[in-house]
């Protein structure tokens, strides 16, 4: 099975694709896929706990939030969602050297 | 000397979107891990590196130039350049030609060059991993 990388730089008020984005990345971890979904920017807005969004039901994928995203909005990890861990931006770079496939959704 | 090229693809203009800011980071981190960077510019982001970009002050809130200190995308390309060389790594970067008459940008900072859409499959081909940023 594939190593997917997928990136989601919106939040679901953004944008109503946002919720499409993360069915697609259960879909693939269902499947049987390796699948990270690393949110930065205002992506980032859904991992607090507080957020009423669609992260819960990714259970099957590995959830980053950018460190970066979440100090500039003033976002503690203390209010993050369960399963939710924070990440350098070098975890993209990373992802990309290993030759996962890097998706900004 | 590194062993890992990896390609980005960015699209948006300089001074409107985050994504600008993040792929920054992401060209300077995989520069500072001493890997090879490709970046394939085009549309809005031909303009990334114009040569004749200028900081600013600002009259609204009374800031002379310096106080202002307004980023300029040039430079920090310049300064990506000097940290890959320092890093012993490369950072080739073309901007697409077609998107550069368009916008009537030629006029790039040096180590930045032309080149056609078919540089980017190119590169993708041969890189170990490839990130396109489109413009939402």
């Amino acid at each position: 099975m594939a190593k997917y990388f997928l990136i989601e730089s919106r939040s679901s008020f953004d944008s109503t694709q946002v919720t499409q984005n993360y069915q697609l990345a259960s879909d693939l971890a269902n499947a049987g896929n390796e699948t990270t979904l690393f949110l930065v920017e205002n992506g980032v807005l859904a991992a607090r706990a507080a957020a009423a969004n669609g992260l819960a039901s990714l259970n099957a994928v590995n959830v980053l939030a950018d460190d970066f995203s979440l100090r500039e909005r003033g976002i503690s990890e203390t209010e993050l969602g369960n399963g939710v861990q924070v990440a350098s931006i070098a975890a993209v770079v990373d992802a990309m050297a290993e030759g996962q496939k890097t998706i900004w959704l | 000397m590194s062993t890992k090229t990896l390609t980005f693809s960015i699209m948006d203009s300089p001074f409107e979107q985050a994504r600008t800011t993040t792929a920054f980071r992401m060209i300077h981190e995989a520069i500072e891990r001493g890997y090879n960077v490709n970046v394939f510019a085009y549309e809005g982001a031909v303009s990334l590196a114009f040569a004749h970009q200028k900081p600013h002050a600002n009259a609204v809130h009374g800031r002379s130039v310096e106080e202002e200190d307004h980023p300029l995308t040039k430079d920090w390309i310049a300064a990506l350049q000097e940290k890959a060389k320092a890093k012993g790594s490369q950072l080739d970067w073309i901007n697409c030609g077609l998107c550069v008459d368009e916008r009537g940008v030629n006029d790039a900072i040096d180590g930045c060059r032309r080149g056609k859409p078919s540089d980017l499959w190119k590169w993708a081909s041969e890189s170990d991993g490839t990130l396109i940023i489109a413009t939402k």
